[in-house]
């Protein structure tokens, strides 16, 4: 299409100017100029425009001067270096995409940035509007760069490589010699020798016209294709997506139902019927942690034993949840987040009848899973005077007690060595009637009265495993049994559009592997008849970069091509190319030999 | 039980060792560079730089190179026959300014202190991969569970790869004296503020993508900092041949120096071909990090800082190639961009493990 396309494979220094001082491309015009045709579209990389002011054409022109600004180079440059500075912000500012609670942390602490911050979007970088608007730009760009660029290289795959230049010792690599065989036999062996080397080759006129490495082209346009595949994938993931996460305790069981998740959010497109049929009960959980050196206490293995059904629960199957290894269900995973304990409790009323039995998930509060949470009883408890109420327990546990008289509550290891649970206890009304949603891990006291002991201190008790905790005044008692459970948290969930995604990855990096690692060239061989009736063979090459590998197959290519047109002997001295110096073959290969003795 | 946990920390042991004893022998092959250097700058070239700059020597020839002479072509023709030469022409807009003759400047003795620092080099490189690899039987897993690890591991690589380079005859001499002052310095941290006993992994680490995701990375973070390297030769060299083209005067230890390094040229080439030959790989390791959080996190992509800073580096490398192919940014320009890239890269490594939590905060850095 354009002359400049080749501007990186011009050949030649203009020995009057310095390079540094000389105007871009000036030379390198020049250069193309004089290989004319057969250095164009090398490449599909659009041409650099210099225009930096805007036409004067009226609305039309300005909308095609502004598109063709967006998708040149130049532009795509811009607003790649401007999505790398974009993302800096996200990584140093908490993120509610990442972590709400230590964003609200952040937003306590600085109270003067906080409106600015939030103004500019900068709790929510990856999904802000400076941030969206330059990654469209960008895929826009990219889309208006693609479609043309794609266009031309199928063009080109349609076409023939075009004919040699004049000036083949303008080349890059460049070589010749005078041959005893006739012009039309070296181009015919010429070709052949071409064509077995799988270059596209044909004759036109007095040369012969090869190409080769079009993979290059075709792994660049596939590389930036998929960027716009992954791109849409992670749309479609976003809009699509949905996750669940629940808590179970060992031995419960839950089946994948909106209803039955504490906690659910999807995507704007998420459709609740997509939810997948499936249910799996948690038989056990291990979790394993370091007992001695420096990092005690840091967990070494968690595994969830889950039987799971699909589809109406036809057949049951066993698997192990680890961190790294999620289950799948017909596209739903299901990760294994984070566990804790449970510890059973027994409420008797003051006749003695169990009012309530059953384990309640505490939450961890540290690293050593001191716990923290609360057990309520709902009903089927009456005081001693027959009266229906209700019953609330703030409890602490740890699963390693430090040992009395320690002064600290707080747990020393990870696993049950030495378990102990702290309860105070309430009665009165839960407030669970008012409607208002209530957190389970926490006690409403506000319209609950602390039980009293004889000395009218607050009931607040230690108990091991299988003691029990009496109510004052007959009113009953607790006991915290010796089977402690287990919990786990789990998030489901579906994202479709991961298969594109990695589909577009693999297509990404096998694209650049031949955009980066195929060099894309030109040979042509041309023969004729010298003054002196003896055929002159010229050969030359041309890529689309300097590549110390373009001369060296040039060079394989004169060698193998020298065996059937072999060398003429030298009546006359060999014509060496204007201008550029002949080499004396003392210098060792591959080094520069003009100007090593400044 | 007991037993095999001893084993394990004489194992442990040893691969100190072994990482300190590199170490000496490195700061050995740091004393030999530093002689080459300096015998180099008394040989010819070195003394003849420096008299000669300022004097204004663009170099208007042209390169010109046999590439190949047929030597399989024996007996083919008479001694009379001439065998094809290929010739060579450089890019339109490039000095022809040839390599330098490298640190010894040609001197015998120059010569003979660079091949002690590379056999020290080499040397030092067995011991370090050494330790390596018996921290990695101590703890009885890929050796990549930390900060210290990491680093270990990193410069191994790097020195590994320049001596492949050596090997494969590649001029690249010229990064000895840097790389392994670098690699002093590296070892020095990792020895000191980053050091972590062996011990075993968090689950989140327990994966097969350990293998693949962290040893890629670390590979790419050790060739892309021999290209940094590269591009800042490149830079101080261009600078220096711009200037004794344009006839300004250059300080005479500064073009002795300049003088014995490979031509501006040769450097941006060689820094352009070991980024984009390692930048495909760079996007594998992304990819590859993706689907391990998306196994060990339940989401392939969380905006979590390290990722965020990989992503960073993975833009900055793109728009370094991009750079290159654009006609006006070629060069030096493009240069820093190969250099705030690699930056990145190293704020990724350093910054975010020290300064910045996240999902990527692991036991003891
Ligand atoms: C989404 C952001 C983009 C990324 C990550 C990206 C990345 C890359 C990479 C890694 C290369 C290989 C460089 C090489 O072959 O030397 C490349 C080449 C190229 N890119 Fe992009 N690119 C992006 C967007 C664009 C856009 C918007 C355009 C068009 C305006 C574009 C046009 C090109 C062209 C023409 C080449 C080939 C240059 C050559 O032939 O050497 N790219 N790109």
């Amino acid at each position: 299409m354009s002359k400049t396309d080749i501007t990186t494979a011009a050949a030649g220094t203009d020995p009057e100017t310095d390079p540094q001082t000389d105007p871009e491309n000036t030379s390198e015009a020049r250069e193309a100029q004089e290989l004319g045709a057969a250095g164009s579209q090398l490449s599909t990389a659009p041409r650099e425009e210099s225009v930096i002011g805007g036409p004067t054409l009226g609305p039309l022109g300005w909308i095609r001067w502004f598109w063709r600004q967006l998708t040149s180079m130049r532009v795509a440059l811009i607003l790649l270096f401007l999505l790398s500075l974009a993302a800096i912000p996200g990584s140093l500012i908490p993120q509610n995409s990442v972590d709400e609670l230590k964003v609200q942390t952040f937003q306590e602490k600085h109270e003067t940035v906080t409106p600015i911050y939030d103004k500019l979007q900068l709790f929510d970088v990856y999904s802000s509007v400076w941030f969206s608007a330059i990654y469209l730009l960008l895929f826009i760009s990219l889309i208006g760069c693609i479609v043309p660029r794609t266009w031309q290289f199928v063009g080109q795959l349609r076409g023939r490589p075009p004919g040699a230049p004049k000036r083949l010792d303008r080349l890059p690599a460049y070589t010749t010699w005078r041959t005893t065989a006739e012009p039309e036999e070296v181009r015919e062996a010429a070709l052949s020798l071409l064509k077995r080397r799988r270059f596209r080759a044909h004759t036109v006129g007095d040369a012969v016209a090869a190409e080769k490495g079009y993979l290059r082209e075709a792994g660049n346009l596939l590389f930036h294709i998929a960027l716009i595949v992954m791109l849409v994938a992670f749309a479609t993931g976003q809009l699509f997506k949905s996750e669940g996460g629940k808590l179970i305790l060992e031995g419960d069981g839950f089946s994948n139902t909106l209803t039955q998740y504490d906690d659910f959010k999807s995507g704007s497109m998420y459709d609740t019927d997509d939810l997948e049929p499936f249910s799996f009960t948690l038989d056990k959980f291990i979790g394993t942690f370091e007992r001695n050196g420096p990092q005690v206490g840091t967990a070494r293995e968690f595994e969830a034993h889950v039987s799971y059904t699909t589809d109406g629960g036809a057949t049951e199957r066993k698997s192990v949840i680890e961190v790294n290894e999620p289950l799948e269900v017909n596209g739903s995973k299901v990760y294994l987040i984070g566990h804790g304990y449970a510890p059973v409790l027994t409420v008797r009323d003051g006749k003695g009848k169990v009012v309530f039995k059953g384990a309640t998930p505490l939450l961890p509060i540290d690293n050593n899973i001191t716990s923290t949470g609360a057990i309520k009883v709902m009903d089927g408890y009456r005081d001693k005077n027959g009266k229906k109420q209700q019953l609330g327990f703030n409890a602490f546990f740890v699963p390693t007690f430090a040992g009395k008289g320690n002064g600290n509550m707080f747990s020393q290891f990870p696993e049950l060595d030495y378990p102990v649970l702290a309860l105070t206890a309430y009665q009165g009304s839960l407030g669970v009637d008012s409607g208002l949603p209530q957190n389970v891990y926490q006690l409403d006291t506000s319209k609950m009265k602390q039980f009293k002991d004889a000395d009218g201190n607050k009931l607040a008790q230690r108990l091991l495993p299988g003691e029990t905790m009496k109510l004052p005044g007959g009113a009953g008692s607790v006991t915290f049994e010796k089977d402690i459970k287990e919990w786990a948290t789990f998030q489901v969930s579906q994202q479709p559009g991961n298969g594109l995604a990695l589909t577009g990855a693999i297509g990404a990096v096998l694209g650049l592997v031949g955009s980066l690692f195929i060099q894309r060239r030109r040979i042509w061989v041309r023969t004729v008849r010298g003054a002196d009736g003896v055929t002159v063979l010229e050969m030359a090459g041309l890529g689309r970069s300097e590549s110390a590998k373009l001369p060296e197959e040039l060079g394989d290519l004169a060698l193998t091509l020298n065996a059937e047109a072999p060398t003429a002997p030298a009546a006359t001295p060999v014509p060496a190319p204007e201008e550029a110096q002949e080499t004396t073959p003392a210098t060792p290969t591959g080094e520069p030999v003009e100007g090593a003795e400044k | 039980m007991i037993l095999a946990a001893t084993t394990n920390e004489n194992l442990a042991n040893t691969a100190n060792v072994l990482v300190y004893s590199s170490m000496a022998i490195y700061t050995l092959a740091f004393f030999a560079h530093i002689v080459e250097w300096v015998l180099g700058s008394r040989s010819k070239v070195g003394r003849t730089a420096a008299a000669l700059t300022g004097a204004g020597t663009a170099a208007k020839a042209k390169a010109t190179v046999e590439v190949r002479t047929a030597e399989k072509e024996n007996g083919g023709g008479t001694a009379v026959l001439e065998r094809p030469k290929v010739i060579t022409r450089s890019a339109a807009g490039r000095r022809d300014v040839p390599d330098g003759p490298g640190a010894a400047g040609g001197t015998f003795k120059g010569d003979l202190y660079g091949r002690i620092a590379v056999s020290m080099t080499a040397l030092g490189f067995l011991l370090e991969a050494a330790g390596v690899i018996s921290r990695a039987m101590a703890v009885q897993r890929a050796p990549w569970g930390n900060m210290y690890e990491f680093s270990t591991t990193f410069s191994t690589v790097a020195v590994g790869t320049y001596l492949a380079f050596l090997l494969t005859k590649k001029n690249v001499r010229w990064i000895g004296l840097p790389l392994v002052t670098t690699v002093l310095l590296n070892l020095g941290i990792a020895t000191t503020v980053l050091y972590t006993d062996s011990d075993q992994l968090v689950p989140a680490l327990h994966s097969y993508w350990l293998w693949i995701h962290v040893s890629t990375a670390i590979f790419c973070g050790a060739v892309f900092y021999l290209g940094a390297v590269g591009t800042l030769f490149y830079l101080l060299r261009d600078v220096y041949e711009s200037k004794v083209a344009r006839g300004a005067t250059v300080g005479r230890a500064w073009a002795s120096i300049m003088e014995r390094l490979p031509a501006a040229a040769t450097l941006d080439k060689f820094s352009y071909r070991v980024n984009a030959a390692v930048f495909p790989l760079w996007t594998f390791t992304i990819i590859a990090g993706a689907i391990w959080a998306g196994d060990a996190w339940g989401r392939y992509w969380g905006w979590d800082p390290k990722e965020v800073w990989s992503f960073i580096t993975w833009v900055a490398y793109a728009c370094y190639l991009h750079a290159r192919a654009t006609a006006g940014w070629k060069g030096r320009k493009a240069a820093t961009l190969a250099l705030v890239a690699f930056g990145c890269w190293l704020f990724n490594y350093y910054g975010v493990n020290i300064f910045v939590t996240g999902k990527h905060s692991y036991a003891g850095v």
